[in-house]
């Protein structure tokens, strides 16, 4: 079921945002600070009542789901990845089943599952207070995986880490998205984005200025047009790199 | 720790402690002798209604502590934040500066009336016009303390402007809370209410929960921020004003039990709510009667002080714990 954003205008923040969005892929929205991309991502999640347009999920608006029904199919990341008790890391991961009610049987094989698929196993009897960055970044995650949703939408979830954990979580979502998921993320490092995304939205000043594959929505005219500088990529695949001036 | 032990160990606990607490007090009652002719009259008169009192009231203001520091977010957060339990002291001074008091009924029926005009307030400001993302709960929060300074300084005025000593007296001994001379009336006013407002408590668990990781995730999650607001208001409201009207204002309870439960659990709000209400009641029973053993001169040393004493420190300590950053 594809996730569409039709003419989706918050005032102040998007003016008549058009895109689509399909399941299976690695969605990536970047664009200058203030562009709108946290607004956008919020409307996706139907966490922002569009004050125009509307977004859709497969058949039907958003806004016409219970809560429930999109919490199930949605599962959003937000960025301030606030906790506000010190929990374990199994007890953060099961909180991703509340919309659910399902028995806890059913629960705990979910938290299980999620806390396999991002290596926390070891972790899982830790506070989560005693988490490294990435290791916080992971359990966060996990803990939307263990609401099996079918959209992932995640604003700027690699943003406090180091590289090597950026890789790793990206290839987290690049995993995710080829099981079926649509995974939807900020980011705001070019490179990853043309490296990693399937799809890229280039949002600036609450339109898009872009919309397609990385090598035509990052190409260099956007990024001169958009960001205002002069950059050129180089190498080739997935290891392209961005050299500025 | 298993999730169901704590609760089983402090239901033990009050199982235990609820009859000896009905032996202590200025008369000590031995349970091999009961022979004496008072015996019977003080247990089923005074300390029964009084220790049933203390269990509901401590119930309520423990589980409500903990919902509130769920819904907070916020360790410091206790019941009275909302202002109910100040509206519902107010309602009970006005009843004792106007002399109505004199019918039994009057103080807590005014009192009941403050805690219900405060949850109507409340609850008109939370289904004002929507706040922003964030800070919705701050704002209401904010809202709630406003009432609260309000009712305190009406307070305040009441009692600069009490009409005779007698009533300045009675309402400032009032005001500090206490279960002495309570009877089965109070439980029957207090109980009902206070199990209606648990249970309305019980029922926000898993949206607390979920506020762990914030409003916005909480959202996604599929919490109705506008529902929660309203079961915090009538829960709280309830319960908290269910034990003013019986008990007067006793403070501390609320924000000192879910700390000392919440190394026992798994640090959820939902899981606290339980062990919160068994550990206020206990606490409250048994602040009750130490206040009844301790010889002072002209009665006995009001429960409201009593806690308060206890509460100051605790909270002091709390407050060196999380400069820490240890709590």
């Amino acid at each position: 079921m594809d996730l569409v954003a039709d003419a989706v205008t918050v005032v102040g923040r998007l003016r008549e945002v058009r895109a689509g969005l399909a399941p299976g892929r690695l969605t990536v929205i970047c664009g200058p600070n203030g562009a709108g991309k946290s607004t956008l991502l919020s409307a996706l999640a139907g966490l922002v009542e569009p004050d125009g347009g509307r977004v859709c999920l497969g058949q039907h608006r958003l806004a016409e789901l219970t809560a429930r029904e999109r919490a199930i199919a949605i599962g959003y990341l937000p960025q301030a990845g606030e906790v506000a008790w010190n929990v374990t890391v199994e007890t953060l991961v099961r909180l991703g089943r509340l919309p659910h009610r399902t028995p806890a049987r059913v629960d705990a094989a979910a938290t299980m599952a999620a806390l396999d698929a991002l290596d926390l196993n070891a972790l899982a009897a830790r506070e989560v207070g005693t988490l490294s960055g990435g290791e916080r970044a992971r359990a966060l995650l996990a803990r939307v995986l263990a609401g099996q949703p079918r959209w992932i939408l995640a604003d700027e979830p690699l943003a406090a880490l180091d590289l090597a954990h950026q890789q790793a979580l990206l290839a987290h979502f690049r995993r995710l998205a080829g099981q079926g998921v649509g995974v939807v993320v900020v980011v705001h490092d070019l490179a990853l984005a043309m490296n990693h995304a399937d799809h890229v939205i280039v949002l600036d000043r609450g339109t898009v200025a872009a919309n397609g594959p990385p090598h035509v929505a990052l190409a260099e005219e956007v990024l001169s047009g958009v960001w205002g500088v002069n950059a050129r990529w180089v190498g080739d695949g997935r290891t392209r790199a961005l050299a500025i001036g | 720790m298993n999730r169901a032990t704590l609760p089983l160990v402090l239901g033990a606990l009050l199982l235990v402690l609820f009859p000896l607490c009905l032996l202590a007090g200025q008369v000590w009652i031995n349970p091999f002798d009961p022979a004496g002719a008072n015996a019977t009259v003080i247990l089923a008169q005074l300390r029964l209604p009084r220790a049933v009192l203390a269990v509901v009231v401590g119930a309520g203001l423990g589980a409500a502590g903990a919902a509130m520091q769920g819904y907070l977010r916020n360790p410091l957060a206790d019941p009275g934040l909302f202002g109910v339990a100040p509206l519902a002291a107010l309602g009970a001074v006005l009843s004792l500066f106007a002399g109505y008091a004199v019918q039994p009924f009057v103080l807590p029926a005014m009192a009941l009336a403050g805690a219900a005009g405060g949850m109507v307030l409340l609850a008109l400001i939370a289904s004002g016009p929507r706040t922003g993302l964030a800070g919705g709960v701050a704002l209401f929060t904010l809202a709630g303390m406003m009432l609260s300074s309000l009712a305190g300084a009406l307070t305040s005025l009441a009692i600069s402007l009490a009409p005779n000593p007698f009533a300045l007296t009675e309402i400032v001994t009032w005001l500090m809370g206490a279960l002495t001379d309570r009877s089965w009336h109070d439980v029957a006013l207090a109980a009902p209410l206070t199990a209606l407002g648990l249970a309305v408590l019980w029922r926000a668990g898993p949206a607390l929960d979920a506020l762990t990781l914030g409003e916005l995730a909480a959202r996604s999650m599929g919490l109705d921020p506008a529902t929660l607001r309203w079961m915090m208001v009538v829960g709280v409201g309830l319960v908290v004003g269910a034990g003013v009207a019986a008990a007067g204002v006793i403070g501390f309870v609320g924000l000192m039990v879910p700390h000392i439960v919440r190394p026992f659990t798994d640090r959820r709000p939902s899981s606290l709510l339980l062990p919160s209400a068994l550990a206020g009641a206990l606490l409250l029973l048994l602040a009750d009667a130490l206040c009844r053993c301790l010889p002072l001169a002209g009665g006995e040393l009001r429960l409201g002080i009593a806690l308060s004493l206890l509460g100051a420190p605790f909270f002091l300590h709390l407050l060196l714990r999380l400069r820490r950053g240890l709590a």
